[in-house]
């Protein structure tokens, strides 16, 4: 039987889970070799969190609860570590997103 | 010699650029088609190869926000989730560039489709992945622009911009882009003037042109006065700006400390994204034409916008203007086609006559009003009972929104002073919340001059005794009533006009973000 997971987590990123925050999400998914995946809502559609492409299309802004599963060894790190990336805001300081 | 020919779009990145013409739009170079199928898999996984070790390159050279957009473009183009279609369409027999562009074309319409401007804008770097790997396919290299070159055509690869040398000057003129993309982000950071949107124009420009990415235009084929006068505007800009970034983060205020709110002009909610909140003092003026484009635009779509700005703005006044359509900006489906709309069916005239497109519009902005502080005014008043019957429009959808349980607030409703009898009898309207002058319509309506007709520009002046009187007596008024009064039009950022308009009892101000610094260092200048 292997092991799974799932959580959520509230997006409060100023661009939500684009450009730079979702090639952050990625690359961080894509070092679990668990199933990962995450959906706007509780019933889908799921969406490959290894897959920026995938991500990108999810559109999921700022004030979006983020849901995440995972199956597979490490599945409970895996969606443990993608909560926290969310959680501390990407690493990234208030107001990065607007120092343009 | 050919005529001068003058464009207007809008600016992404202040500032000006005097120099040849490049052209940006490629012309690809032909692909060989390979043998078998397996020859041109082969051909694309060494052109995504080439392109991602060019990135990879590139991303060691630069950092910061810049270095952000290459990782993106990288993990973009080493996820199989993009490459896996364009391999499946050479399975199936297609050529290598055809398979390619075919599969990045479907995504980047995904893009290019959305309803928000932030993912429009992620268009321009999916096309820049496309034609990058396109290029490694056709062994095409890309013709080096000469220094201090204007870029001019659809729109600019970020990677592009990237390699350029920006230091010996040059600058970017799109017929198509958006002030929110990736280089207009770049550029502002950077200075490298930039305008977007001049729209269609002749193919074979060539030559010396001029870049005026102050208030959005360009020059191609200049005269010799043209030049003259642009190199004045360009060394005075220079000199405006560098003084002027000293009081960008300080509250505005005169020679005398008397102290003046600046607020700034928006147009699109995407706008607020490159402002630091604290360097304003709120949203003068928002702009709703923008929501209404080819389609009116539904409740939710509205609504999201309007809290956007006013998340954005904390808890610093927001005021929106309900949709100022009619006039010179017409909107399919709305407007009607008249013989003289600037003076027919334009603003509130337009939106009482047509209540059930009003109604979504105060229904948005009631629900809006709960996610910061809002304040609503009508363009064109010209009588009481038009701010009456508005007014009247908000109470009935708050009473109705109240009785479904949807969280609501009124906010305070207040007038645009743009039509002469406004300016003229303003004790007519001492129930509003306040009053926001209107300089562009109100000048050309006191002085009968179109503002979008140079033969009678010279017509066209705020600062006529006429406009001036009349700006002074709604300062006056308004003082007495203890109603706030407060200005919106382009005068308002306009160094030369700051002073009378103080003069004439203004402190409060409106003007677009680019012009912030600048009438902070001319308000200081001011003795009052």
């Amino acid at each position: 039987m292997s092991a799974s997971a799932e959580a959520t987590v509230l997006i409060t990123h100023e661009v939500g889970l684009h450009a730079r925050p979702s090639v952050k999400f990625t690359k961080l998914a894509k070092t679990f070799s668990a199933e990962v995946e995450v959906a706007l809502a509780a019933n889908g559609p799921w969406f490959d969190a290894k897959s920026i492409v995938k991500v990108m299309a999810a559109k999921a802004p700022k004030g979006t609860v983020l849901h995440i599963r995972a199956k597979g060894d490490g599945a409970g790190e895996a969606v443990g570590a993608l909560v926290e990336l969310v959680r501390r805001d990407f690493d990234e300081g208030v107001g990065h997103a607007r120092t343009a | 010699m050919p005529e001068p020919l003058r464009l207007q779009g809008i600016s992404a990145s202040a500032g000006y650029a005097e120099g040849p013409l490049f052209n940006l739009d490629p012309v690809l170079a032909r692909y060989d088609r390979k043998a078998t199928a397996a020859d041109e898999r082969l051909a694309l996984e060494t052109a995504i190869g080439t392109a991602t070790g060019r990135l990879a390159k590139l991303i060691e050279a630069t950092e910061g926000d810049a270095a952000d957009i290459l990782e993106f473009q990288l993990a973009m183009l080493e996820d199989d989730v993009l490459t896996g279609p364009a391999f499946a369409a050479i399975d199936s027999g297609q050529p290598a560039d055809a398979a390619w562009r075919q599969a990045l074309d479907a995504e980047i319409a995904g893009y290019e489709t959305s309803d928000q401007e932030y993912f429009r804008a992620r268009a321009a770097d999916m096309r820049d992945i496309r034609d990058q790997v396109l290029r490694a396919l056709t062994a095409d290299s890309e013709a080096a622009a000469p220094a201090g070159a204007i870029f001019y055509g659809e729109d600019i690869a970020p990677t592009r911009f990237l390699e350029t040398d920006w230091s010996s000057g040059g600058g970017i003129a799109l017929k198509a882009g958006s002030a929110a993309s990736h280089v207009a982000m770049l550029a502002r950071s950077r200075g490298v003037p930039m305008v977007v949107g001049l729209g269609a124009s002749p193919a074979d420009l060539a030559g010396v042109a001029l870049l005026d990415a102050e208030h959005g235009g360009i020059v191609l084929a200049p005269s010799k006065a043209e030049i003259e006068a642009f190199r004045l505007l360009s060394s005075s800009f220079a000199a405006r700006r560098n003084r002027a970034e000293t009081f960008l983060a300080r509250p505005a205020a005169t020679k005398a400390g008397t102290a003046v709110r600046v607020q700034v002009n928006i147009a699109d909610p995407s706008d607020v994204d490159s402002i630091d909140v604290s360097t304003c003092d709120g949203v003068g003026l928002m702009r709703t034409e923008f929501l209404f484009g080819k389609t009116l635009p539904d409740e939710e779509t509205q609504y999201r916008a309007y809290r956007k700005v006013l998340e954005w703005a904390g808890d610093k006044p927001v005021t929106i203007r309900t949709v100022d359509a009619g006039g010179d900006k017409p909107v399919p489906g709305f407007t009607v086609e008249e013989g003289n709309p600037f003076l027919g069916l334009r603003g509130i005239r337009l939106s009482l006559a047509r209540p059930e497109v009003f109604r979504v519009q105060i229904r948005a902005l009631l629900r809006a009003a709960v996610h910061g502080n809002l304040k609503v005014m009508f363009p064109m008043i010209a009588v009481s009972d038009e701010y009456r019957r508005a007014a009247a429009l908000f109470s009935e959808e708050q009473a109705a929104l109240a009785a479904r349980g949807v969280a609501q607030k009124m906010p305070p409703l207040g007038i645009m002073v743009e039509v002469p009898s406004v300016a003229i009898a303003p004790e007519a309207f001492a129930e509003v919340a306040f009053f926001s002058i209107g300089s562009n319509d109100l000048t050309q309506y006191v002085m009968a001059a179109a503002r979008d007709n140079a033969s009678v520009a010279h017509l066209n002046s705020v600062k006529h005794p006429a406009v001036l009187r009349l700006i002074a007596s709604v300062a006056v008024f308004g003082r007495a009533q203890g109603i706030p009064v407060s200005l919106c039009g382009d005068a308002g950022g306009d160094p030369a006009t700051i002073p009378a308009l103080l003069e004439a009892g203004l402190r409060d101000l409106s003007v677009v973000p680019a012009q912030l610094a600048m009438a902070k260092a001319a308000i200081a200048d001011v003795a009052i």
